[in-house]
C-alpha cells in the first residue's frame, strides 16, 4: 500500500495539478476519489483533513497537506533525487524565477482561465446560466495575459528557463480544459510560442498518463 | 556586495511587505521609487523589468524578480541562515508554510482585495461602491476567518508555533481591511484571529512603515 495518498477527483484541475507532480517524480501513490457531486468534500470526515472543504489533500506519513501548489512544491522538494530532475531549478536564482511564474499562474493566469472553463465547459453541463458579459471580459483579460506569455516563451523555452519546471506543470490542468472543452482553443493555438510550449508540456508522459486515466474514468 | 534594489512604492502594502521581509532577514536594500500616481509602473522602463506593470520588483545582482510572494520566498531561502527563520525547521514544517501561503493567495486575498477595491479604488476613480459585491465578499471572508479562528485556537501562528512567510503574507490585505476599509470588526470579533493580528502587525519591521 503506497504511503502517499492523494484525495480528489481527477477531473478537478487542482487534483490533476498535484497528480502530475507525483507522476513526474515517480512517487508511488494511491488516488482516492472524492465525490464532489455528493458533497463528500463538505462532510466532517473530509473537513477534518481540509477545513476549507476543497480538493485535493495529500497524506504522506504523518503529514496532511492541502493546496495543490503547496503539494507540488513539497513533492518536488522531498523527492528531488528521483523522477524528473530540476523541477525546482538548479540554483537559487533559477528557483526564484520558477516561483515567480508559479505566482503568475496562481494570481494572473488561473483566475480568468478558471472562470472561462467554468462558464464554457461546466455551466452548460450543470444547467447553470452563463454570464456572457463576464465571459467577454475574462476572455479579454486572459488574452492580454497570454500576450505576455507569448513574449516570455519567445525568449525562453519554458517559463522558468531552459528546463521544464513546476511553473510549467502548474499550467497543465487549466490549459487542457481551455484547449479541449471551451471552444476557445485558439487563445492558445493562435500564439506561436504559447502553442509550441503547450504542445511540448502536454505531450509529457505524466500528462499523457493523466489523459489516459481520465478517458478510462469516463468509460465507467 | 551591491544592496538589493526594490522597485516599489512606499504606500503599496506589497512593497512594504517585501521591505518588512528584508528587515526581518537583516538584509540591506535600496528602495527605488516607482511613482504609481503618475503611472510610472506602466511606462516602458518599468515594463522592461516587470511586463505585468505592477509593484514591487527586485533586482539582486543579475536576478530580476517580481510577484511579492515569490520575492519573499526567494529571500527566505537565500538568507535562511540569518534573521527570522521564515520556513520552519523541517520539510514538513516548510510544506505547511507553503500551504498557508497558498490559502492566503487563493482564499483570503481575493475577497479581501475585492472589498478593498470596491470601498477604496472604485470611488477614487469616480465610481460608486457596489454594496452587494462588498456584502458578498464579506460573507466569503467571514467563512474563511472562521476557519482561521479554529486554526489559531490550536496554533500560535498559521503554520505552527513560529512566525512564518504565511503570517507575513497576510499583513498587506489585513492592514487594508482594518485601516482603509473599516472592516476591523472582521478581525476583532474573533478572539484568536485578533490576538494573532495584534501580534504580527505590531512587529517593529511592519509597524515602522505606518508611523
Amino acid at each position: 500500500m503506497a504511503a502517499v495518498k492523494l484525495y480528489g477527483p481527477l477531473a478537478s484541475t487542482a487534483t490533476s495539478r498535484a497528480l502530475a507532480c507525483l507522476l513526474e517524480k515517480q512517487v508511488e501513490y494511491q488516488l482516492i476519489p472524492v465525490d464532489l457531486k455528493k458533497g463528500e468534500q463538505k462532510k466532517p470526515q473530509f473537513l477534518a483533513m481540509q477545513p476549507f472543504g476543497q480538493v485535493p489533500v495529500l497524506q504522506d506519513g504523518a503529514l496532511t497537506l492541502f493546496e495543490s501548489r503547496a503539494i507540488v512544491r513539497y513533492i518536488a522538494e522531498k523527492y528531488a533525487a528521483q523522477g524528473t530532475i530540476g523541477l525546482l531549478g538548479k540554483s537559487l536564482a533559477e528557483r526564484a524565477v520558477i516561483e515567480q511564474w508559479m505566482e503568475v499562474e496562481s494570481q494572473t493566469y488561473n483566475p480568468p482561465s478558471s472562470f472561462l472553463v467554468f462558464q464554457l465547459a461546466f455551466a452548460p453541463l450543470w444547467g447553470i446560466p452563463q454570464n456572457q458579459a463576464e465571459i467577454v471580459k475574462n476572455e479579454k483579460k486572459f488574452s492580454k495575459v497570454l500576450d505576455v506569455y507569448e513574449k516570455r516563451l519567445s525568449e525562453s523555452k519554458y517559463l522558468g528557463g531552459d528546463e521544464f519546471s513546476i511553473a510549467d506543470l502548474s499550467h497543465l490542468p487549466n490549459t487542457e480544459y481551455i484547449v479541449k472543452a471551451t471552444g476557445k482553443s485558439e487563445l492558445i493555438t493562435s500564439r506561436k510560442y504559447v502553442n509550441a510550449w503547450w504542445e511540448d508540456i502536454s505531450s509529457r508522459d505524466s500528462w499523457k498518463k493523466i489523459r489516459e486515466m481520465s478517458k478510462a474514468g469516463n468509460k465507467k | 556586495m551591491a544592496a538589493i534594489k526594490v522597485h516599489g512604492y512606499h504606500a503599496s502594502t506589497l512593497t512594504v511587505m517585501v521591505l518588512c521581509c528584508l528587515n526581518e532577514k537583516e538584509v540591506e536594500y535600496e528602495l527605488v521609487l516607482v511613482d504609481l500616481p503618475t503611472g510610472a509602473h506602466k511606462k516602458p522602463e518599468y515594463l522592461a523589468l516587470n511586463p505585468f506593470g505592477v509593484v514591487p520588483t527586485i533586482q539582486d545582482g543579475d536576478l530580476t524578480l517580481y510577484e511579492s510572494r515569490a520575492i519573499i520566498r526567494y529571500l527566505a531561502k537565500k538568507f535562511q541562515g540569518q534573521g527570522t527563520n521564515f520556513l520552519g525547521s523541517t520539510l514538513s514544517e516548510e510544506a505547511l508554510v507553503y500551504q498557508w501561503c497558498e490559502v492566503e493567495g487563493q482564499s483570503f486575498n481575493p475577497p479581501a482585495l475585492s472589498i478593498f477595491s470596491q470601498i477604496v479604488f472604485v470611488p477614487m476613480r469616480g465610481g460608486s461602491t457596489d454594496e452587494a459585491a462588498v456584502e458578498m465578499n464579506v460573507e466569503k471572508l467571514e467563512k474563511v476567518l472562521d476557519i482561521y479562528e479554529e486554526r489559531l485556537s490550536k496554533s500560535k501562528y498559521l503554520a505552527g508555533d513560529f512566525f512564518s512567510l504565511a503570517d507575513l503574507q497576510h499583513l498587506p490585505c489585513t492592514h487594508y481591511l482594518v485601516n482603509a476599509c473599516g472592516k476591523g470588526d472582521l478581525i476583532s470579533s474573533r478572539k484568536h484571529v485578533n490576538a494573532w493580528w495584534e501580534d504580527i502587525s505590531s512587529r517593529p519591521t511592519w509597524k515602522i512603515n505606518f508611523t
